[in-house]
């Protein structure tokens, strides 16, 4: 029998607020552990929440991002649990009237064009952050109360290269539209992974088991394939699946029992009675939807359709969204979208690869490498000229005019001095002159890597061609 | 002793502004006061004297330099469920022992912006669940009328004190009748304000949906200055409602006409079961008005029958989450397991009480997987034909006119086996807090046994004007708030 594997993801994304989504705390990463709590998000006796808007605004707008429909009323519910992690012992979240409800998302998976959809995202405040060390627990509230919105997809994935194309998908939307920085290292992006196994052909979905809270997506990779070949293998051996929560072990690679279906949470929902259901008119959400970015989806088709470069060159320049903003800054002082794509896909990526540093890090600025087209444009230096000023900036920075003049990188175009080098080129070089008039074109090349060398580099590649094919087509 | 802890705010003030007395001999005479009787009446939990002092210095300071703030030099007892930077806060509760307040409550904010002198923490029913003050794990209250009996709860500190002139007035708290109930026993004045009007932020929550912060005093038109201080939006409590504040001190005055005015009757309100001296002393308190010009109008509540259910459901439920938060981790009582688990469980049982835990489970179960839409739910909706029974009948009537209770203050211990005979109490207290609208209860006479019986006057939300006005002028044209219990 054949099986397939139906996987759901709960996205988890940590906004970029100022400040904590119930009280006016701020969140800074790596700061001194319980520095930045107060009555609110400690759970003191009888602090109350206060709603931040901004949070409300970014999950309103990663929903319309993802094609969702805005709720214009939704509501707060307290999901009660004990834990250390939750100073109330109950988390302010949504149940059953979301902020934002369906969406969609259409991926390449290995050159596939899939569409994913999407359940719901709600709003909700994040946990604090537990360490376990030598016969202690450590509780750092820093964290607890920060803005966390659920991004929630159907069951409609069936492979990690799926799953990991949603996500990769999710992140890139949510730096795109200022929603989130989405850093995994720093937690701000985490997912449940649901994953269940079926017959082909079976209606009803296999018995689900969800893998908690991971942020990196080499280890969901590792756990969605694991828990696909156990369930297969229970199910083929004539077992069944039990209803669990499973956490990963990435040292084994294995995933392990954590919480059994009987021993599952009654997390006792009800309307949170601290704070009023959200409203959101109509002219609001227009104005939010007015205010989107444009995606990266969106930019690849603009690069391809307006500034007329190639799909490979879009899609790498998108690909990551400080780049794509470089490059658009880049656009603001050139016309000559393609020179700097190959600019930025030749020698930036390679010089950043090298010195593991960022592009925003990166002593050649977007008006800079401008300046560098406009002048092989202008045909002042060669474009070999232009990728040696490149260089010379990115380790050193200066002004691309300033260093052509100090270093005489400036080409030369003036007929007088080429005729000269031309001529000495044809007189020294009799055989390939030959080989050239018998009909081999490529032997001018070698005429011609001569006039540069004479010229130590000045010469100008297009004039000298034109020389060369002048005197020896007479 | 000059007798100044006997006056009332209004009274006192007059004598600060002529400078008769200061804010110091009053709190001395206070404090001289409490010597004297909180051994009999138990109600105070902690008194910081020389702070007491201190703000009064402070006080006479401020009024030398010309301040006229309305509390300013008065001294005022605290529930001890209101947050007071730099003070316990146990809620009477096993549970918060140790527990220091780092901040202040938005009406104590309010108090001391107004010139008031925070003199102590009162009694109460732990976490404010009860009608006796019995269910407290740090003091017992009685009645200052007789100490045999309940003070009432869970205000029971609050009410114990002004009546046996312990404070000038005390702040209280009314989740299903905690403010009215015990300024009926006690024979004071006690406001239960619109849900929204007071912000709750430093209340500690026992339910979030029913709870209002209120005043309990001597006299109507104190609760009314007390009550204008209290009041106003505040932007830390987003249930707070922000509209303006009326002169509630200034809007009573002399005249004690009730003529235009209709006060409704509801036949549901004088219940089977009832004391017939309180049935009698409320009818009686009925023709005063009614002889005061008030014209008297049958209305009915059909729905308040359900009020115990439905208040027991709700209150409970939002309960079993609001004290989830005293765990042992961050502050109180904590006594160790091998795990948090251990920990919570070890920590909460030694920590709380019978009542807390019995209502902690029951609000557990009704919002429990399955039992939710039966209960909880349904309570919800039971709620709106509640408030929608209001609704109407302040369609035809401008007050309402009710018992507070249906006894007077009964014997302490004599129905702490029965919680569920407690709970039956309540029944005419709880559709208030259900609905979101306010009432006022005050005195109207004394059972044979010389006990206080209240008179409950409901208004429409936002109606506190009216039913101040219509019990001011019941209180100036009888004598009831006038008596002194002897405290013996």
């Amino acid at each position: 029998m054949q099986y397939e594997a139906t996987i759901g993801l709960e996205t988890h994304v940590m906004q970029k607020t100022n400040t904590k989504m119930f009280c006016a705390c701020k969140y800074e990463y790596g700061a001194e552990p319980n520095t930045h709590v107060c009555p609110v998000c400690l759970g003191y006796p009888g602090a109350l929440p206060v709603m931040n808007e901004k949070a409300i605004e970014l999950c309103c707008k990663a929903g319309l991002l993802l094609g969702c429909e805005i709720n214009p009323y939704s509501k707060w519910d307290r999901k009660n649990y004990f834990y250390p992690d939750m100073a109330k012992n109950y988390q302010i979240t949504q149940a059953d009237q979301p902020l934002c409800l369906g969406g969609q998302l259409t991926v390449d998976v290995d050159g596939e064009m899939k569409t994913f959809t999407i359940e719901r995202i709600h709003q909700e405040e994040n946990a604090a952050k537990n360490t376990h060390v030598a016969g202690a627990s450590l509780v750092d509230y820093n964290r607890a109360g920060t803005a966390l919105m659920e991004i929630v997809s159907n069951p409609c994935m069936h492979s990690a290269e799926d799953a990991l194309a949603y996500m990769t998908a999710v992140k890139q939307i949510m730096q795109y539209g200022g929603i989130s920085n989405c850093d995994q290292e720093k937690g701000q992006m985490r997912s449940d992974v649901n994953v269940s196994v079926r017959p082909v052909g079976q209606k009803e979905l296999g018995a689900k088991v969800e893998i908690k809270n991971m942020n990196s997506f080499a280890f969901i990779k590792e756990a969605i394939e694991y828990e696909i070949d156990r369930q297969t293998a229970l199910l083929e051996s004539g077992g069944t699946v039990d209803q669990e929560t499973r956490g990963y072990d990435p040292d084994r690679g294995e995933t392990f029992t954590q919480r059994t279906k009987e021993n599952a949470h009654d997390y006792r929902y009800f309307p949170e009675p601290d704070l009023m259901p959200v409203k959101i008119p109509a002219e609001q959400i227009e104005q939010w939807r007015s205010e989107l970015p444009e995606l990266p989806a969106q930019r690849r088709v603009r690069y391809v359709q307006e500034l007329g470069l190639p799909e490979y060159d879009a899609g790498v320049l998108t690909a990551d969204m400080a780049t794509s903003d470089w490059f658009e800054q880049a656009m603001r002082h050139t016309k000559n979208a393609k020179a700097v794509s190959n600019f930025i896909m030749g020698e930036m990526m390679r010089l950043l690869s090298e010195q593991n540093c960022s592009i925003s890090e990166s002593n050649v600025t977007p008006e800079k490498l401008a300046g560098i087209v406009a002048l092989i444009d202008a045909k002042t230096i060669s474009t070999g000229a232009g990728k040696q000023v490149f260089e010379i900036i990115f380790n050193d920075g200066g002004d691309p005019k300033a260093i052509v003049e100090e270093r005489g990188m400036a080409q030369v175009s003036d007929d007088s001095a080429l005729e000269g080098w031309a001529d000495e080129a044809i007189a020294n070089n009799p055989k390939p002159v030959e080989e050239y008039k018998a009909g081999n074109p490529a032997s001018i090349n070698f005429l011609m890597g001569q006039v540069m060398k004479a010229s130590r580099g000045k010469a100008n590649p297009g004039a000298v061609m034109q020389m060369l094919k002048q005197k020896l087509d007479r | 002793m000059a007798d100044l802890h006997k006056l009332t705010i209004y009274e006192l003030s007059e004598k600060l502004a002529a400078g008769a007395c200061t804010s110091v001999d009053i709190v001395n005479d206070v404090l001289a006061s409490i010597d004297a009787t909180d051994g009999k009446v138990g109600a105070y939990l902690t008194i910081d004297r020389a702070s007491a002092l201190e703000q009064a210095k402070v006080a006479d300071a401020l009024r030398a330099e010309g301040s006229t703030l309305p509390m300013l030099g008065i001294p005022v007892a605290i529930k001890d469920l209101l947050n007071v930077k730099g003070q316990p806060c146990t809620c009477s509760s096993k549970i918060l022992e140790g527990y220091t307040a780092p901040y202040d409550a938005t009406v104590i904010a309010k108090l001391r912006e107004a010139g008031t002198v925070l003199l102590g923490r009162v009694n109460m029913d732990e976490f404010a669940m009860g009608s006796s003050t019995e269910n407290a794990a740090l003091g017992k209250t009685s009645n200052p009328w007789n100490l045999k009996h309940v003070p009432g709860g869970s205000s029971g500190g609050s009410a114990a004190c002004v009546a046996a002139d312990e404070a000038i007035a005390a702040l209280g708290s009314d989740t299903g009748g905690s403010i009215r109930q015990p300024a009926a026993f006690c024979g004071c004045v006690g406001v239960k304000p619109t849900y929204g009007r007071v912000s709750r932020y430093g209340l500690t929550a026992f339910a979030s949906s029913l709870d209002q912060i209120g005043p309990i005093s001597k006299t109507v038109k104190d609760s009314a200055l007390l009550l204008e201080v209290l009041c106003g939006h505040d932007k830390m409590d987003s249930s707070s409602i922000d509209m303006d504040v009326p002169a509630f001190g200034k809007s009573l005055t002399a005249d004690t006409s009730l003529a235009g005015i209709k006060l409704g009757l509801p036949k549901e309100y004088f219940v089977e079961g009832m004391d017939p001296e309180v049935e009698k002393t409320v009818r009686d308190a009925v023709d005063h008005c009614k002889s005061l010009g008030a014209e008297i109008v049958d209305v009915s509540l059909p729905h308040s029958k359900y009020a115990i259910a439905v208040y027991y459901i709700i209150a409970t439920a939002e309960a079993s989450a609001n004290l989830a938060r005293f765990d042992g981790i961050r502050y109180g009582l904590r006594v160790d397991g091998k795990d948090p688990i251990e920990l919570y469980g070890k920590t909460r049982a030694v920590g709380f009480g019978s009542e807390v835990k019995r209502r902690i489970i029951l609000g557990t179960y009704v919002l429990s997987s399955g039992y939710y839409d039966a209960y909880y739910l349904k309570a919800q909706k039971v709620r709106t034909l509640i408030r929608n029974d209001f609704t109407a009948a302040f369609k035809q009537c401008d007050a309402i006119l009710a018992p507070v209770t249906p006894t007077p203050a009964y014997k302490l211990g004599e129905k702490t086996d029965d919680p569920l005979k407690m709970y039956l109490d309540d029944i005419l207290t709880t559709p208030v807090n259900l609905a979101g609208n306010c009432a006022l209860s005050l005195p109207c006479g004394f059972s044979s046994s010389g006990l206080p019986i209240g008179l409950q006057i409901i208004g429409d939300s936002f109606a506190e004007e009216t039913i101040l006005k219509i019990g001011h002028a019941y209180e100036q044209t009888t004598e009831w708030h006038t008596r002194k219990p002897e405290i013996s």
